[in-house]
């Protein structure tokens, strides 16, 4: 008996030994003066590193990121946690999900000094919960390589996409399960109106729509102008898609149309009840800074909301910010978002 | 209480120690953040209108169907490789038992991605298919590894009396393996009803399973009432599910001797080619995906280029990674290795507490043995999303707040490993001869000093066997890392997710040159722990 419990004993040694080894050796030097702030956000987040250490040696906070999912994933978790949030800043809440976080009380006011150069153009909410941090504009894109090959013109705005002339050609994404569909979608809502948007819906349909689950098919598979050279010349993605397929010969191998694009405005914000509401704060200002605010075209595909700040070379004539991208207000997205999406569903997939 | 306790003796008490720690990390990591998450969601009520709903049946009818012929399909193209593995002594063997593994590290999106490739309309074919091709290595594993150690002497005897080949497989050779296909049925029944990430991409807008359906609600909508149902749904197929393998093998207790002292490999013989050939066709079918992916990373707009493997050592196009994509396959091997070996100490713990439950002659304790086998398969059942938000909602009750802690990591990897390695040491630990056991008893030896000298010499292939799978589950698995990783130490699947969710050809590349280092990551390894195997065993 003595020796089964003594091998017992041994067993939950090495087990706790084990769950505290190996992988995390490296964490455990961590210097108790440096307040680390967690920063919630979701998985299209990237920085670079000599910036994020820029912003540690000249505020002596170091930023630990929590990727969380897409920002509806990012939102919902946000809402679960709210008694006790997984982090103290989060950002990319986008003005999709930004009325369920606010209703729900995740964030706590806090008007950034940086806000005046811009974001505030883009504000929520008036108790200032919110900060914008960039617009990442959804618009359907074409391949022009394959309307130039063909001989017929590209198609230019909602209306084209229901011509006949382009049938077949057209790849979006589910609104249930990506986040640029559901952008597609509500910005055929500004467009037609909820009066308009199913009969808009049923033409895309007998024009030989697809539907994917995510963008990495619709993008990398189905449509013809990235790497994967699929058989649809078009594709719902972003404004800022163009940039990444310029040729060696600078010319891009696609265009983003301007008139079928849907505004998305991603914030951030202080988690309330949080444990470190001062350094949160200036985490937030980091986030609307010049030195953050250059960085999110090239390593988002994002467009900085302050004001100022160039675009990388380029960007300019191959993805310009869209001048009138639809929009819809906040409060009617979450008020019809479930039922939208599935009356989208019953519409579209049977 | 009091009769349970006169059941438990001296030596009950023992295994009762020994098996509180697999229950305890199960009730703390499994059972009360999945009862949390679901108890939301009937606080919240509602969830009597999504049960009302024929939708709903229809999802779960759709979703046992196609789980139920993907299994089909893994055990019809895995039994012919099971034997290929086990029995046969030809070159290149010992290199198909490495490749087998191989598709059960890709990430889903990935083999998602190359099946779309096949069938760019996706549909109920290629879902079953994609199911089929992450599971074969599951039945030709778990077969595989009893089938090495059954006496081969039965079958030559009914040869010898006069039975075809495939009557003396019916009647000798299959019953004997039954233990081990029931629970590779069990096990690939349960990863197909769960898959995710395939169902997704194939199944397109139009077919949708329960666990997409769980996701959804959970994740996008928020919708923890009509999330519980649908996981009450799920956990009533699961242990629907369960009972049936837990049957099948009880049918067939004790069935299959087991020895270690003879290399049970040979040529293969007359009929047997014709076997070798099935199962070569099938390697060379899972091949094809792997294949597709290889010529990914190496093609770009203007020809060939190894520009992805080239970017493997730094972070990607613009720096999409936080680290180079070595760096991301050293923490991909750090923390496999760390939930390996968790897994393995509760993993194989459970399987000895298990196997002496069942031997024990009380009614009690083995009932007991049962409960806990078909408890400890749960994990695998019950959706990803539904644990990972339980997480949420309960482990900041612990110190430490594990909700997000990157110890979390191999925890939950550990999680998903634990049943596999129960279903793949349990029939081997449970067909060691009892009465060699007996005798080593007879002749004065300890309890221990039996495991020791019988069940671990005849046994230690299968637990190192086990322990390479579940590193390779560990090395492939993505719900839980992605969201539990930091982007300063990603795995290798969840940098490939990060690449290919990116626009540019390069990222394309990268991601894609970054999945042949995983499988490559991978094959090393399992011929390293197979190497291992074979050594210690002589």
């Amino acid at each position: 008996m003595k020796r089964r419990a003594a091998s017992v004993a041994v067993a939950l040694a090495t087990v706790s030994a084990v769950a505290s080894a190996c992988s995390l050796s490296g964490d455990s030097a961590e210097t108790k003066q440096t307040p680390t702030v967690t920063l919630v956000t979701h998985d299209s987040f990237l920085a670079p590193q000599d910036v994020l250490d820029a912003f540690e040696k000249q505020s002596g906070i170091k930023i630990s990121v929590l990727k969380q999912g897409d920002a509806g994933a990012l939102t919902n978790k946000l809402v679960l946690t709210k008694a006790n949030p997984i982090g103290d800043v989060a950002y990319g809440v986008d003005s999709t999900f930004a009325s369920r976080a606010l209703s729900e009380g995740v964030f706590e006011p806090y008007t950034s000094p940086e806000a005046d150069r811009g974001p505030q153009l883009y504000a929520i909410d008036q108790e200032h919960r919110l900060s914008a941090v960039d617009l990442g504009d959804v618009c359907v894109n074409v391949d022009t390589g394959y309307f130039t090959t063909k001989g017929i013109p590209a198609p230019t705005s909602y209306a084209d996409l229901v011509d006949p002339k382009y049938k077949d050609l057209l790849v979006a994404e589910d609104p249930a399960t990506a986040s640029p569909g559901l952008a597609f979608l509500l910005g055929t809502i500004a467009k037609f109106g909820e009066a308009g948007w199913k009969d808009y819906w049923t033409q895309l349909k007998a024009n030989g729509l697809k539907v994917d689950s995510g963008w990495e098919e619709a993008y990398t598979k189905d449509f013809s102008g990235s790497s994967g050279k699929g058989p649809r010349p078009i594709v719902v993605s972003y404004a800022s898609s163009p940039a990444a397929e310029v040729g060696d010969d600078g010319k891009p191998r696609t265009k983003a149309l301007l008139d079928t694009c849907y505004r998305q405005v991603e914030y951030a914000g202080v988690l309330a009840g949080g444990k470190q509401v001062e350094n949160a704060r200036k985490v937030v200002d980091f986030l609307l800074s010049q030195q953050f605010q250059v960085t999110v075209a090239t390593n988002m595909y994002v467009y900085p909301t302050r004001q100022g700040v160039d675009l990388p070379g380029g960007w300019a004539q191959v993805a310009p910010l869209p001048q009138k991208p639809q929009t819809l207000p906040a409060d009617q997205v979450q008020a019809g978002r479930e039922k939208w999406i599935g009356e989208w569903r019953t519409l579209v997939q049977s | 209480m009091a009769h349970a306790r006169a059941v438990l003796t001296s030596r009950g008490a023992g295994l009762a120690a020994l098996g509180l720690l697999p229950i305890g990390f199960l009730v703390v990591f499994f059972a009360w953040p999945v009862l949390a998450i679901v108890g939301r969601g009937f606080t919240a009520g509602g969830v009597g209108t999504v049960l009302g709903d024929p939708q709903t049946w229809r999802l779960a009818w759709f979703t046992v169907l196609t789980a139920a012929v993907s299994t089909a399909v893994a055990l019809v193209a895995g039994l012919p490789v099971a034997f290929l593995l086990a029995r046969v002594k030809l070159p290149g063997v010992a290199l198909a038992r490495t490749l087998v593994l191989v598709p059960f590290v890709l990430p889903t999106v990935v083999v998602g991605l190359a099946f779309r490739a096949l069938w760019p309309d996706g549909g109920v074919l290629p879902l079953v298919l994609a199911n089929a091709f992450f599971n074969v290595a599951v039945v030709a594993r778990t077969v595989g590894g009893l089938w090495a150690r059954l006496d081969g002497r039965a079958v030559d005897a009914a040869r010898a009396l006069g039975a075809s080949p495939w009557r003396a497989f019916r009647s000798v050779t299959l019953p004997a393996l039954a233990p081990a296909l029931a629970s590779a049925a069990a096990v690939v029944f349960l990863f197909c009803a769960t898959s995710f990430g395939v169902v997704l991409i194939l199944g397109g807008a139009r077919y949708r399973t329960l666990e997409t359906e769980i996701y959804l609600r959970t994740v996008n909508l928020l919708d923890l009432s009509g999330a519980a149902a649908l996981s009450l749904i799920q956990f009533a197929a699961v242990i629907a599910a369960l009972v049936v393998g837990a049957l099948a093998r009880r049918r067939r207790e004790g069935a299959a001797v087991v020895r270690s002292d003879v290399d049970n490999a040979r040529r293969p013989r007359e009929g047997e080619w014709w076997v070798v050939g099935t199962a070569l066709a099938v390697l060379g079918a899972l091949l094809v995906p792997i294949v597709a992916l290889l010529a990914e990373s190496v093609s770009t707009s203007d020809g060939w280029s190894f520009a992805g493997y080239r970017a493997l050592s730094g972070n990607g196009e613009k720096g999409a990674l936080q680290v180079s994509g070595w760096d991301a396959a050293t923490n991909s091997l750090k923390v496999a290795i760390d939930a390996t070996l968790l897994a393995m100490i509760v993993g194989v713990l459970a399987s000895v507490v298990l196997v002496a439950l069942r031997r024990s002659p009380g009614r009690v304790a083995r009932g007991l043995g049962e409960t806990m086998d078909a408890a400890l398969m749960l994990p695998l059942g019950v959706s990803a999303v539904t644990v990972g938000f339980g997480y949420l909602v309960t482990l900041d009750a612990l110190p430490g707040d594990l909700r997000t802690s990157p110890y979390l990591v191999p925890l939950a990897q550990a999680l998903v490993i634990i049943p596999l390695i129960v279903r793949m040491v349990l029939p081997v630990l449970r067909s060691v001869d009892v009465r060699l056991r007996q005798a080593a008893s007879t002749l004065g030896a300890s309890p221990l000093r039996v495991w020791r000298e019988i069940d671990l010499p005849l046994t230690v292939r299968s637990v190192v066997a086990a322990a390479g799978f579940g590193f390779v589950v560990a090395l492939g698995e993505f719900g839980a890392t992605s969201f539990l990783a930091r982007p300063s130490a990603p795995t290798l699947p969840v940098a490939v997710a990060t690449l290919l969710g990116r626009p540019g050809e390069l990222n394309n590349q990268m991601a894609y040159a970054a999945c042949a280092l995983l499988m490559a990551v991978t094959v090393l390894a399992v011929a390293l722990i197979d190497r291992l195997g074979s050594v210690g065993e002589f």
